[in-house]
């Protein structure tokens, strides 16, 4: 393909897809790790409801209110999540479960009863996104890159999520140490001084950020996937914590370009005429290799069994 | 007057005072208006029966669990002021084995006060965290994977994280329950040094056979301070009598409180 059709058409989509996934996939490898990766899950379904109130009372389709909206909605979600589980004293992931499924299924019932016919806002496109439709018409080959008139126009999710992702990439790097030690070893942590309920709050609110971002983006599925799929593919990469990272952004990259791919030109390669949608087709890759790695990763084995004394 | 003025000199001195210490998990109080002073210098054993507040004391005095109410003093200061000092060696089945990091760094984790949160770890800081691991008979597992370990050799790795601490003050939770008798042997060796450099070293037990030969002072916990004094004033019948009620017999009572 030449420059003249990729960058107009297929650049902006892509870089927008690799962001979105790598910006969720880091945050995802702490989540996975504390066992909360359910939270990417939640977070997801949750800024539905806040989007669509978002919508209601300014009656617009724009960015910040909706980015408000949806922050909004984690925040009363994280809170009914930690009530629920503390009133209740259930387990964290049953917490979740119920407040993300009766927020999202709240989300659907304001989107179907309010006028929404005449913006694009709709449950699909929740889910999906609309990644493909994110292009750069004013582009017309590589040297549109350099041109200061055309990069006016780029699609504006491209700087937001790029963005996001450099807030995902900083937190991650100055907290990288006190992260690591905290989830390892919680109480260790607090005798070090780490103040470590602050980070665990720091931790859900950079991973809502990215999920904000990227919903607004690519829609819920991508979101979903990135959380989980790139990290547990990693894990069983590796036994350091330092190349599960690694890999799993690589993991993220992969699914990303080789899905928008796949999801554009796979169908005509096997004959059929349209093509599938990108962030399902994203989210599926992000999945195989969840599955390859599960079959065939180096650190697959639960090492627990102790070797003698 | 002079009596209260012995006493605040008493918590100036002790490594870890505590006072009035309350601690609730739910409606049931676990630690209940608890005093403590811990002796300088010293290897003081926690004991008491199962769930009777010994690690809730522990993780209270320490901030990893909020009181409802008490004073904790540490070297005569708040515990924030000093945190440098403390050294923490908690349960070994309180974290996940499996979680994707080498011997070596775990012990590295023990410099996060030295390193902060961005500060390089240098040649100096591995070679510091290698000594440690020999302390505790583990310097070849440097690049072990942690869940390749044993439940003793695990014990000793957080030993060595402690050690790594370099603090005047050692807390370790039951750090003796499910490890072999080697591992054992080496922990209580090293415990020893420390108390021998002047640090000050306080253990919850669960081994009634082996605190007389172990340790210096007994703290007897059951909800409410029982008793508390060296072993041969504290480890008596009665005390164990009241902390453990009907669950020792009598005999063997006897037995170890003439150990």
């Amino acid at each position: 393909m030449s420059g003249q059709e990729f960058v107009p058409l297929s650049l902006t989509p892509m870089l927008i897809g690799i962001f979105a996934a790598v910006a969720c996939a880091l945050p995802g490898n702490f989540l996975l790790l504390r066992r909360q990766a359910l939270i990417g899950d939640a977070i997801s379904h949750v800024v539905l409801p806040g989007i669509v109130l978002a919508f209601l009372v300014t009656g617009v389709i724009s960015t910040w209110p909706m980015m408000l909206g949806a922050a909004g909605a984690a925040i009363v979600a994280v809170v009914m999540i930690e009530a629920i589980r503390r009133l209740g004293r259930i387990e964290p992931g049953a917490a979740m479960g119920v407040v993300f499924t009766t927020m999202f299924a709240g989300g659907v019932l304001l989107l179907e009863q309010s006028d929404t016919s005449t913006v694009h806002l709709d449950v699909e496109h929740a889910l999906y996104g609309n990644l493909e439709s994110l292009i750069w018409l004013d582009a017309t080959g590589w040297s549109s890159l350099l041109d200061p008139e055309a990069l006016r126009y780029l699609p504006t999710e491209l700087p937001r999520m790029a963005l996001t992702l450099v807030g995902v990439c900083l937190f991650t790097a100055l907290f990288w140490r006190a992260l690591k030690i905290s989830t390892f070893d919680e109480g260790f942590a607090r005798t070090m001084g780490i103040r470590t309920n602050l980070l665990g709050l720091g931790l859900v609110i950079t991973a809502a950020v990215a999920a904000v971002a990227a919903f607004d983006a690519v829609g819920s599925i991508i979101v979903i996937a990135m959380f989980i799929c790139p990290p547990a593919a990693a894990r069983l990469m590796t036994n350091r914590l330092e190349a599960q990272i690694a890999w799993s952004v690589l993991f993220a990259v992969v699914s990303a370009v080789l899905g928008y791919a796949l999801a554009g030109f796979g169908p005509l390669w096997l004959g059929g005429a349209d093509s599938v949608s990108a962030a399902g087709m994203i989210a599926t890759v992000s999945g195989v290799i969840l599955a390859i790695a599960a079959r065939f990763g180096p650190a697959r084995g639960r090492s627990g069994a102790p070797a003698g004394v | 007057m002079s009596s209260d003025e012995a006493q605040e000199a008493k918590i100036a001195q002790s490594p870890l005072a505590i006072r009035g210490l309350t601690v609730s998990y739910g409606e049931k109080p676990a630690v209940f208006s608890v005093d403590m002073t811990v002796e300088p210098g010293q290897m003081t054993a926690i004991i008491g029966p199962n769930g009777a507040g010994k690690s809730t004391l522990l993780k209270a005095a320490l901030g990893i669990v909020a009181p409802l109410s008490g004073r904790v003093s540490v070297f005569g200061r708040s515990l924030e002021e000093q945190r440098a000092r403390i050294a923490y060696v908690p349960q070994r089945a309180s974290v996940d084995w499996d979680f994707p990091t080498r011997v070596i760094d775990v012990v590295l984790m023990g410099l996060y006060r030295e390193l902060g949160l961005l500060g390089r770890v240098k040649g100096a800081h591995r070679a510091k965290a290698r000594e440690c691991l020999e302390r505790v008979g583990m310097g070849e597992f440097a690049a072990r994977q942690i869940g390749q370990l044993s439940g003793g050799q695990q014990q000793r790795v957080f030993l060595a994280r402690a050690l790594a601490q370099g603090a005047d003050l050692y807390l370790l939770d039951e750090p003796f329950a499910g490890v072999d008798a080697a591992t054992e042997k080496a922990i209580i060796s090293v415990l020893k040094s420390l108390r021998q450099a002047g640090k000050t070293v306080v253990v919850v037990h669960h081994d009634l056979a082996t605190v007389t030969e172990y340790f210096d002072n007994v703290f007897l916990i059951n909800t409410r301070r029982i008793a508390e004094g060296p072993v041969v004033e504290a480890f008596t019948e009665e005390s164990l009598q009241a902390a453990y009620g009907g669950r020792l017999a009598t005999s063997q009572i006897d037995k170890l409180a003439k150990a």
